[in-house]
């Protein structure tokens, strides 16, 4: 993907753990959530372009999901609340 | 429904019916009673329905937040600290376009509170409609059909209007 956002790293105060490797916060296709509406909420949370948030949605539509942003746990878990809270389909996994 | 309300459901007209004020810094709204009087009963009735946040038709509204559904550890821990956030934040933005149903104008953040709040509904209309990708409109033969064909349009509108303002 040609829009993969800029991986911010934060380390913590404690040592390492497998919870603190960077994770990824997807976004999945879905039938009701319209384009428009998807590409708005991409460019509000994240602060990105008309164009780079329609790509983004384009590739959700096409290839089915698309990583919308990285980083430690705590701002992954913050960014799926914040795209579950427009009614987004986002889910977090390790980004392994 | 109303037939005032209904009226306003035709598709051939191209006024825009939510516009950016540009003087007063506010979204002006173009809406006749009898669709503030539809969307009221609406927000009413989504209220009720969040009043059960468990509901299998809300599923998409509070959905796991861990890409892996066999993490159930992590997917619980998410859904204790969060739920209860999510649905209070849809309860208060259902009271507020409830509140402003008969409003002539919004704010920035009021509109984008209805888009996500609209939006919401139309969720889980879809999830009991069980809306496909592929699906094309169709004449609505219920309520339910009537109700997602007006929100989506109403979306649209608001989507629309905040899109050529940014």
């Amino acid at each position: 993907m040609s829009t993969a956002p800029v991986e911010i790293h934060e380390p913590g105060l404690g040592e390492s753990t497998a919870a603190d490797l960077p994770w990824k916060v997807l976004v999945w296709n879905d039938p009701i959530n319209t384009m428009t509406y998807v590409t708005f909420v991409f460019q509000k949370l994240f602060g990105y372009s008309k164009d780079k948030a329609t790509a983004l949605m384009l590739d959700v539509h096409h290839t089915g999901k698309a990583i919308v942003s990285h980083g430690a746990r705590e701002k992954a878990e913050l960014d799926v609340f914040r795209l579950h809270e427009h009614g987004l389909w986002a889910t977090m996994e390790h980004d392994s | 429904m109303g037939d005032h309300g209904a009226r306003q459901l035709s598709p051939l007209f191209d006024r825009r019916i939510v516009r950016w004020d540009d003087r007063a810094k506010v979204y002006k709204l173009e809406l006749d009673d009898g669709f503030r009087g539809i969307l009221r009963e609406l927000m009413g009735q989504f209220l009720t329905l969040l009043d059960d946040p468990g509901a299998p038709l809300l599923y998409r509204l509070f959905p796991p937040a861990y890409s892996d559904p066999g993490d159930v550890a992590l997917q619980d821990e998410y859904r204790r600290l969060m739920m209860e956030d999510l649905v209070e934040r849809r309860q208060e933005e259902c009271r507020m376009v409830l509140e402003t149903a008969g409003a002539k104008t919004l704010t920035e953040e009021q509109l984008f509170a209805w888009s996500r709040t609209i939006n919401s509904l139309r969720l889980a209309l879809g999830t009991y409609l069980d809306v496909k990708d592929d699906d094309q409109p169709q004449v609505p033969t219920s309520t339910e059909e009537s109700a997602y064909q007006l929100l989506s349009w109403l979306l649209e509108e608001t989507i629309d209007a905040m899109s050529r303002h940014t």
